[in-house]
């Protein structure tokens, strides 16, 4: 009998049925007998050192732990190691970390009063001034000089993006169980479980075997589960062994909001060079990113978002110049599209005001200069024939008829925009090398069983692993089933980011089903099991055998591949209040394959209301390095009344390294909404460059006319 | 004591009249179906029908729960046609907002209009879908074509 296809089908979500029936366990959800609840202790003041902490309450039945009760290193160890897990002297935030409180009565926890005295130091908070740099980095490419010399027309322009809160809707949270050896397990919601196991290992001072780290069921993670999580379970560890029992961590929205990470914030200068018939000569570009008080992923945000900082454009004289420094607030992190999303909007929108001033329409200024199979990138890759970022503009303008409802919306209040965007899927460079993901795949009675330490966190890993475990085994959907991210039972795939799941991830299960397929021959998995015993299979990432990196140079090929996409929107200015509305959405997005459509559906509109709400109302508002808003009735994300329909179409142009053709799909969504909707704006008359683009800035905006054509 | 009926079974509860109606629910009768985003009736995550009408249980206090019906999500059978559709049309990702979505959902009535669904649902913050997927599991449930 032959088995149905998984891969490209609409299979039905392994966790489906846990979750609509409130099933499924949570951090909060889970219990352990002795529960203790943890609370932090945070700083007050942005810069300075800490000179007292007084207890004002009845210490008796506490458990209390500061700096000197970290057996291991004193650090959340990620990429550097300077950020503490608890504050020693020395404070460079609002909210750092500084004492650790746990009780079995959660109303004495909270009703505990410590104050804490400082001696303050004057704060730094201009990203621009200050003294510390985490990173610089430099790209070039041919001889930009020589390329403005090339140009009839020179564009300059400068645009600022703000902080984004991830905003998953469940906030972070762990409970650390500690075991009778010295041993430490934790589970929790979190994106990444060897990011924990390792920061654990270092905070505790354990062996790899003494610490064990298990994924809950996971409420969004959005890249702020990515790295946090190793702070919070660090910090109920630390709780749980001086206790001897569980604790849990629980924060609430306003401590999410008020300690845990954020989109960077940043500035990105434009330079382009072009000639009369409006071909790129030259671009310049200075990205300034905002990485906070601590170094936490700045260093590759900031890479993610210069290799990405020219956009999907073909231009033979590149220069690109980038540095992520140090400011006295919380610090900034991962979030969905991880440095992409802010220098893509930056290029976008220049983009823009280029075919202003060369006479051309949007999209023409675009079919001139957007890359194409063969061309290279800034880092100097050369694409493939999947490289569709005409395709993909060239269907969205099909689609939306883009002329003739620009013309038709010209003076309507209305505006049409159009953004042409791509993404890198996986580690950046020679990341993956590094990583060496491993995967593993059980032969079991009906099928197999997937081992990976990649988390589902809504976007649907078990099910679109288990479509490519199925199809590449030749067995049906329902006979694979899905190990729990637990790293005492799980080998390291690697970090559930960078939209790597499916393409290197999903590749290297893929090779284990082909394998076991083969070994399996004619018997079936029981008859298999029964004649030879068990049968585990696991490999490696295998680095595809074109692609070469070279890090000191920043040159080569940066990504295996980049999925393609172009955004156009329709929005609405409101002449009394100034607020813009979106009114109607287009996305065109080419993945290589999609492996479960309606899953894939659901990252790009999903992502994409994430870029609305970056666009024009998600604004944290930074007072004296704090966030005043750390709240969801003043940080406001886009609810059914913000978003508008939206049309999503799918193209696929098979990349030959990913399973079934497919790359990644998780990010690019966010990069693209941001600049459609100022493009939007600026048709309707408004030339905004900065976003959140909340009424006041539309207000304040001056007249795009001065630099339109008529 | 304060006396209601939970998901059809008369329950007696021993609290504090002002304890949230949410953290009756999860911590005295051990539902913990229904969850808490935000603590201030703004994400609607916790969202159950009081006497049929859809409430943040963060913001309920017990006392006014007295002698009402509350429904949560335990209270479907599972096989609820917006339970299915939920999980066919891809309604639920992370699912951390879905028991709320779905509570709100069912007091949408019987087939909603696109403009219904958009005003009744926002009080509920999906942070996953973009809201599009939850549109089409509603009108799916509910029999009618959904939007794109």
């Amino acid at each position: 009998m032959r088995t149905p296809r998984a891969v490209g089908r609409n299979v039905l979500r392994k966790e489906g049925a846990s979750k609509v029936t409130g099933a499924a366990r949570y951090i909060d959800d889970l219990s352990f007998p002795g529960l203790l609840y943890g609370r932090t202790i945070r700083s007050t003041i942005p810069a300075g050192s800490i000179s007292a902490i007084n207890m004002r309450f009845d210490t008796a039945g506490f458990t209390i732990v500061d700096y000197r009760d970290v057996p291991g290193r004193n650090i959340v160890a990620l990429i550097e190691d300077d950020q503490p897990c608890l504050a020693e002297r020395e404070v460079r935030h609002v909210a750092e970390p500084i004492l650790l409180l746990a009780h079995a009565d959660r109303e004495r926890l909270l009703a505990a009063d410590v104050q804490i005295e400082y001696v303050a130091k004057p704060p730094q908070y201009d990203a621009a001034a200050s003294p510390t740099t985490f990173k610089s980095i430099a790209i070039d490419k041919g001889d930009v000089d020589a390329g403005f010399a090339a140009a009839d027309l020179i564009v300059e322009g400068e645009y600022r993006v703000g902080h984004q809160e991830q905003l998953y809707i469940e906030p972070n949270g762990v409970i650390a169980v500690p075991g009778a050896d010295g041993s430490m397990t934790v589970h929790g919601s979190m994106q990444c479980p060897y990011y924990v196991h390792k920061a654990i290992k270092v905070l505790m001072g354990l062996p790899d075997a003494g610490v064990r780290i298990v994924q809950t069921e996971t409420g969004g993670g959005f890249g702020g589960k990515e790295e946090y999580p190793s702070m919070i379970a660090g910090h109920a560890a630390l709780l749980a062994r001086k206790a001897q029992r569980p604790v849990k961590i629980i924060y609430d929205r306003v401590e999410d909001m008020l300690a845990t990470t954020k989109r960077h914030p940043g500035v990105i200068r434009h330079r382009t060079g072009i000639t009369r018939d409006g071909r790129l000569t030259a671009m310049d570009i200075d990205v300034l990113f905002d990485g906070g008080a601590y170094a936490t992923l700045s260093a590759v945000v900031l890479s993610r978002g210069m290799i990405h900082a020219a956009g999907p454009y073909r231009c033979d004289h590149i220069r690109i110049r980038g540095r992520a420094t140090m400011t006295n607030t919380p610090p900034n992190g991962a979030f969905r599209g991880f440095g992409a999303p802010q220098t893509q909007f930056a290029t976008e929108v220049h983009m823009d005001r280029i075919a202003d001033a060369s006479g051309l329409d949007p999209v023409r200024i675009r079919e001139i200069n957007a890359l194409r199979p063969g061309d290279t990138t800034a880092t100097g890759q050369r694409l493939g024939r999947d490289c569709s970022a005409l395709p993909v503009l060239r269907e969205a303008v099909k689609r939306t008829n883009f002329r003739k409802r620009r013309k038709a919306l010209a003076g309507s209040g209305t505006g049409i925009g159009l953004s042409l965007f791509f993404h890198g899927s996986g580690f950046t460079g020679a990341g993956e090398v590094k990583l060496a993901a491993k995967a593993s795949l059980a032969l079991t009675e009906r099928g197999a069983r997937i081992h990976v330490a990649s988390t589902e966190i809504g976007q649907g890993t078990r099910t679109m692993l288990a479509q490519i475990v199925a199809d590449a085994m030749g067995v049906p959907y329902d006979a694979i089933d899905v190990n729990a991210a637990d790293t005492g039972e799980v080998p390291d795939s690697g970090p559930t980011v960078a939209s790597r799941t499916c393409m290197i991830v999903g590749r290297i299960l893929q090779r284990c089903a082909e394998d076991m397929r083969a070994r399996l021959g004619t018997l079936t998995p029981r008859a298999y099991l029964r004649a030879h015993g068990p049968l585990v299979i696991t490999k490696e990432y295998e680095r595809p055998p074109d692609m070469a990196w070279d890090d000191q140079a920043y040159r080569g090929d940066a990504y295996g591949s980049y999925g393609w996409a172009c955004d156009v929107v329709e929005v609405a200015v409101d002449p009394d209040t100034w607020q813009a509305t979106p009114t109607a959405f287009t996305t065109v997005h080419e993945i290589g394959k999609a492996i479960h459509p309606m899953l894939a559906k659901g990252q790009i509109e999903g992502g994409t209301v994430q870029g609305l709400g970056y666009a024009l109302i998600e604004e944290v508002a930074m007072r004296d390095g704090r966030m005043a808003n750390c709240q969801l009735t003043n940080y406001t994300i886009p609810t059914t009344l913000d978003t508008p329909p939206m049309d999503v179409f799918m193209l696929e142009r098979p990349y030959a390294h990913g399973p079934f053709g497919a790359k990644g799909v998780g990010e690019m969504p966010i990069d693209g909404p941001a600049p459609a909707v100022i493009n939007a704006l600026r048709h309707a008359g408004y030339d905004v460059r900065e976003i959140p683009a909340t009424p006041e800035k539309i207000m304040r905006a001056p007249s795009s006319k001065a630099e339109s054509r008529p | 004591m304060i006396g209601l009926t939970i998901n059809g079974k008369r329950t007696r509860v021993k609290a504090h009249p002002m304890t949230r109606l949410l953290d009756v629910l999860r911590e005295d009768c051990g539902l913990t179906g229904t969850k808490e985003g935000c603590g201030e009736g703004e994400c609607g995550a916790c969202t159950v029908l009081l006497d049929g009408v859809p409430v943040n249980s963060c913001l309920v206090p017990l006392a006014h729960a007295d002698g009402a019906q509350v429904k949560t999500i335990e209270g479907l059978s599972g096989g609820h046609p917006l339970q299915r559709a939920f999980v066919e049309h891809g309604g639920a990702q992370c699912g951390i907002c879905t028991p709320g979505m779905i509570m709100a959902a069912i007091a949408l009535g019987k087939k909603p209009s696109m403009d219904a669904m958009r005003t009744g649902l926002a009080g509920n913050l999906c942070r996953c879908t973009g809201y599009s997927a939850i549109y089409r599991s509603v009108s799916a449930a509910a029999g009618t074509p959904g939007r794109r």
